[in-house]
Parts: structure tokens; sequence; C-alpha cells
């Protein structure tokens, strides 16, 4: 009994942290489930029979597929401009002096603590009074995304960036490398998973971006915004297709960046 | 790589900076304003002046209309009158946000711990299924609670064996499916930084407390938690903030009695038009929010994390 004792109070920590697992799991098991799901009515979101139509056809709901490429297109655009500025404002406030330095990190940290509800409802607010409200759309939202992701992009550059040792590229100067070559070839190379890693990140924030879309999308339906629209009608299920294929594709990208890793670390 | 490497020796050896550092220093001064200039420019735009434009949209006439335009009357009654008639909204979402963060922390603090000390080499592995349900939409994931959550579905049918739940009690439309919601939307927020602070405690300092007859409860007490307090005090912000003023899980699992202040503002926005109102109550949330922030974080003795 004592045995038993003291297996399990050395194990609980793990056995309660693994339940927390599967509670973080269940809903996306239930994507996958959903997804081969043969609803019997439109407004139906329990589990009726078993189909593959949903697989066969995934684009049978009328603009669905239409916004998840104008998701793609918002994301990967947000994605470059935000990567692009965030590591130019990484940069300066790792590497150089400037003044204003504290009211600079207070403005990069604000857009992270600020509820999405507040900065959505601002951006509408000020494009309605500058006479842009009947002009919302595509260059609303990506305005909006390039916005938001750029905090998250500084922070993420930077934390790379702190932890680089300088002496590498002072190295490179002693051996007769110019600025440029210095950067091209030593610093750039060091930071990149740090940069990548950031763009992943704006990605998904983009891709996924709901509240702060929804004031600001015009007339342009992104992927949340055909989820949200099609909830007051009736979900149809190949939006749990969409769901397993993008938890497919991300799993996989995060895994293979995993093994890559490894094998260089080999 | 090579390089950087072979370089990094040399520069260990050389030791500090040369000559010619001042003036350097002097153009990279320079350099720096103008790679700042562009990011920041595009927060003061888009950021800054859009809430400075929210504030004054909460004084405007609130009798003008979109089509007629707006008068600046400085009508800060506009956010009194809010403030009484929404303050149950108000309420609600700092209640629900209050309780969902607790339950993140209850289930947020083993989760990060097993990892940071229990998990091995499994580590890696545990850290990518914390992050893993962030690949699939926000919305979608926050659907399926709905086919879980159900009124015919396995968790209500237990609850109802063992008579947890009345024979006609369901879980969806009710403050637990939302709470329920809004937990599992932001636990992986408690859980990272948990882990980040809770990873960096040297194990040695744990096991002295052992040598001098802590027991686990005292030594978790006396060393562990005070020293994880920075991960704490960063999840508990970063849960609550964005479930104070999320919208989804109300609307989606919930019904117009679970409403929160983030239903009102979208609401006021885009269905009834009444920019003053609208602007004013998320003028209001934003304020209260800040606020709470800043006694919590003072309370807390972390202030150098702002």
């Amino acid at each position: 009994m004592s045995r038993v004792g003291r297996w399990v109070s050395e194990h609980v920590v793990m056995v309660i942290a693994l339940l927390v697992l599967c509670y973080m799991f269940l809903p996306i098991f239930f994507v996958v489930l959903m997804s081969f799901n043969a609803p019997t009515s439109r407004l139906n979101y329990e589990f009726q029979a078993f189909t593959w139509d949903n697989w066969l056809n995934p684009c049978a709901p009328a603009g669905m597929c239409e916004s998840v490429v104008k998701s793609i297109e918002i994301g990967f655009l947000a994605t470059v401009f935000a990567t692009i500025l965030g590591t130019l404002v990484a940069f300066a406030l790792v590497r150089h002096r400037f003044r204003g330095r504290a009211g600079t990190s207070l403005l990069i940290f604000l857009p992270m603590a600020t509820p999405e509800v507040v900065m959505g409802s601002s951006l509408l607010a000020l494009f309605t009074t500058a006479g842009l409200a009947g002009t919302l759309g595509f260059w609303s939202i990506l305005v909006a995304h390039i916005m938001f992701c750029l905090s998250f992009v500084v922070v993420t550059v930077k934390a790379r960036l702190a932890g680089l040792d300088s002496r590498f590229e002072q190295a490179a100067m002693d051996l007769y490398a110019n600025e440029w070559q210095t950067f091209w070839r030593v610093t750039f190379p060091l930071v990149f998973p740090g940069i990548l890693a950031a763009a992943l990140l704006a990605f998904s924030l983009s891709f996924d971006d709901f509240i702060v879309t929804n004031f600001n999308h015009g007339n342009t339906i992104t992927f949340p915004m055909f989820v949200w629209g099609a909830n007051q009608r009736g979900i149809p299920p190949q939006v749990n297709v969409i769901g397993t294929v993008m938890f497919a594709i991300a799993l996989l990208l995060v895994l293979s960046g995993g093994v890559l890793q490894r094998r260089r670390e080999r | 790589m090579s390089v950087a490497q072979f370089g990094g020796q040399v520069a260990a050896e050389a030791g500090g900076p040369g000559a010619g550092e001042v003036e350097q220093e002097r153009r990279r001064g320079r350099v720096g304003y103008l790679l700042l200039l562009p990011g920041l420019l595009w927060l003061v735009i888009f950021f800054l002046v859009p809430t400075v434009q929210l504030v004054a949209t909460g004084l405007y006439d609130p009798n003008g209309s979109l089509d007629t335009g707006y008068a600046m009357t400085w009508s800060f009654s506009n956010y009194w009158d809010v403030l009484v008639q929404y303050q149950e909204q108000f309420l609600r979402s700092f209640g629900y946000a209050l309780i969902a963060t607790i339950a993140c922390i209850f289930l947020g603090y083993p989760l990060s711990y097993a990892i940071a000390f229990k998990a091995g080499r499994w580590k890696n592995l545990m850290l990518v299924l914390v992050i893993a349900p962030f690949f699939t939409s926000f919305l979608v994931r926050t659907l399926a609670w709905k086919s879980i959550l159900s009124d015919n579905g396995l968790i209500v049918e237990t609850l109802k064996t063992l008579q947890l739940i009345p024979e006609d009690g369901r879980l969806l439309a009710t403050p637990v499916a939302v709470v329920t919601g809004l937990t599992y939307n932001f636990l992986p927020f408690m859980v990272l930084p948990l882990y980040a602070s809770l990873e960096k405690i040297d194990p040695r300092l744990i096991e002295a407390s052992k040598d001098l007859y802590a027991s686990g409860v005292t030594s978790f007490r006396k060393v562990t938690l005070p020293l994880s307090a920075p991960g704490l005090v960063a999840g508990t912000l970063l849960t609550f903030i964005p479930a104070a003023g999320d919208y989804i899980n109300s609307e989606l699992l919930g019904t117009p009695q679970q409403r929160m202040i983030g239903n009102v503002i979208d609401n006021l926005f885009l269905v009834q038009l009444d920019y003053p109102a609208a602007a004013a109550s998320s003028v209001l949330l934003m304020v209260a929010i800040v606020c709470l922030v800043v006694f919590y974080v003072r309370r807390a003795g972390t202030e150098d994390l702002l």
C-alpha cells in the first residue's frame, strides 16, 4: 500500500498534467470527428453518421474556400510587413542608443495589453471619422493586422537578439569583415530562427483574428468572418475539414522544424 | 556557422571593444532612429491616434447619428450613462474573466510544473502539445465545445447519471459553458510564461530546502512558488485581459443572459450604430483593465514587469 502511495505522490503532478492536456485536446478531437459528420439539420452539433462527403467536397459551402484564400492573402501580406517593420525596431532597441527608449518600449507593449475589442473599435472610430467608412475592406483589415502583429514580432526578435553574443560580430570585424558583411554573414544567420518564429506567429495571429477584423472588414469575408456568419445559419461540417487541415499543416511544420534542428545539432 | 564559432574564440581571447568606437557609436545613433521610424510611425497612426479618437468619440453628442455626423459637445455624461446602463455586463465580464483566470492557474500550474521538472525527454513534445490547439482556428475550436457540451453529449449524460445536474439540466447556454470556453481558450497563455519562469529555477535550491528538513509542501510554498511569481503574474495578465474583452465564447456558448461587455461594444458599434455610447463603453473597459492591472502588479510586488 505504501508503495502505491509513494508512486501516486511521485506521479500525481504528471497525471494531472496529462489530464489537463486531454482537456486542451478535447476540442481538436471533436473538430476532426465532426469533419466526418453527416448532419441531419443545419443547426446540428451532435455526431450523427459517418461520411467522407465533407472531405470529398470541401468547397461545397458557398464562399467558404474564397474566405480561406482571402485569409491567406491577408495573412501573408501582414506577415511580410509586420516582420520587416518589427525586425527593424527590434534591432534598433537592442543594438542602438537613442532617446525616448522608455516611451518606445511602452508603445510596443501597449497593443499586446489592450483587449482586441478596444483596438478594433478604436480603428473603426478613426476610419469613420476620416470619412473612410464606405471603403473598409481588404486594406483596412491588412492595416489593422500589421498593427497588432508588429509588437509580437518585436518582442520575439528582440529576445533572440538579446541572447546573441555580440563578440561574434566583434570577431568578424576583427577579421576585417566590413559592417555589411558582418551583418549578412554573422548577425542575420544567427537571428534568423527568431525572425522565422516571429513570422510564423504573425501569420497565425493574422489568419485567426476575428475581433479586430469584425470591426474593420467592410464587405470582405475572411475565414473567421465566414465561420461567424455561418454560425447564425448553421455551421456546415466542411468548416471542420478546414480546421483539421490547418491543424495538420501546422503540426507538420513544427515537428519537421524540430527534426531539422535536432539533425543540425548532431 | 563555422565562421561565427571561430570568431567567438578569437573574440574571447581578444577581449573588449577596439578603438574608433566613439565615431561608430555616434553614427549608430542616427541609424537607430531610421530603423525605429517606420514601425513606430505605424503604431502611432494605427494604435495611438485611434485610441485618442476613441476617447473623443465617447464625448460626441449622443443625439447625432452616422448620417448627420456627430458634433463634439464634450458630453462626459456618455461615460456615466453607459456605466449605469451596462453595469451588469461590465461586472459579468470581470467576474467570468476572474473565474477563468483562477481556473487557468489551477490547471496551468501542475502542467507547467510537470513540463519543467518531471517531463525529462518528453519536455519538447509536451510544449508542442501545449501550443498545438493554437494551430486551428479559435472560432472552430470554440464551436467544438458546442458539440462537447451538447444536451445529449457524453459529458451532460454522465453528469446526469451521477445526479450532479438535474434530469432536464444542460451545460450549453449557461455561465458554466462560457467560463469553460474562456478557460480553455486562454490556458496556453498561462502555461507558457509559468513554464518559462519555473524552468529557470535551479533544482539545487529545492534540494537545499529539502536538506534543511522542509517538507514537500513547505519547500513548494517557500521556494518554488515565490520563484515562479513573475511567470504567475505575467500568465494572469495574459489570461485575464483577453478574457475580459472576449465576446466569442459568450456569443457561441451562451445566451443573452451571459452577454459580456464585448458583446455590448460590438452590438453598439455594428448593429445599433450608436458610436458615442459604443466608444465610451470601449474606453471604460480599457480604463478598468489598466487600473486593475496596475493595482494587481503593485500588490504582487513585480513592478519591474511593466
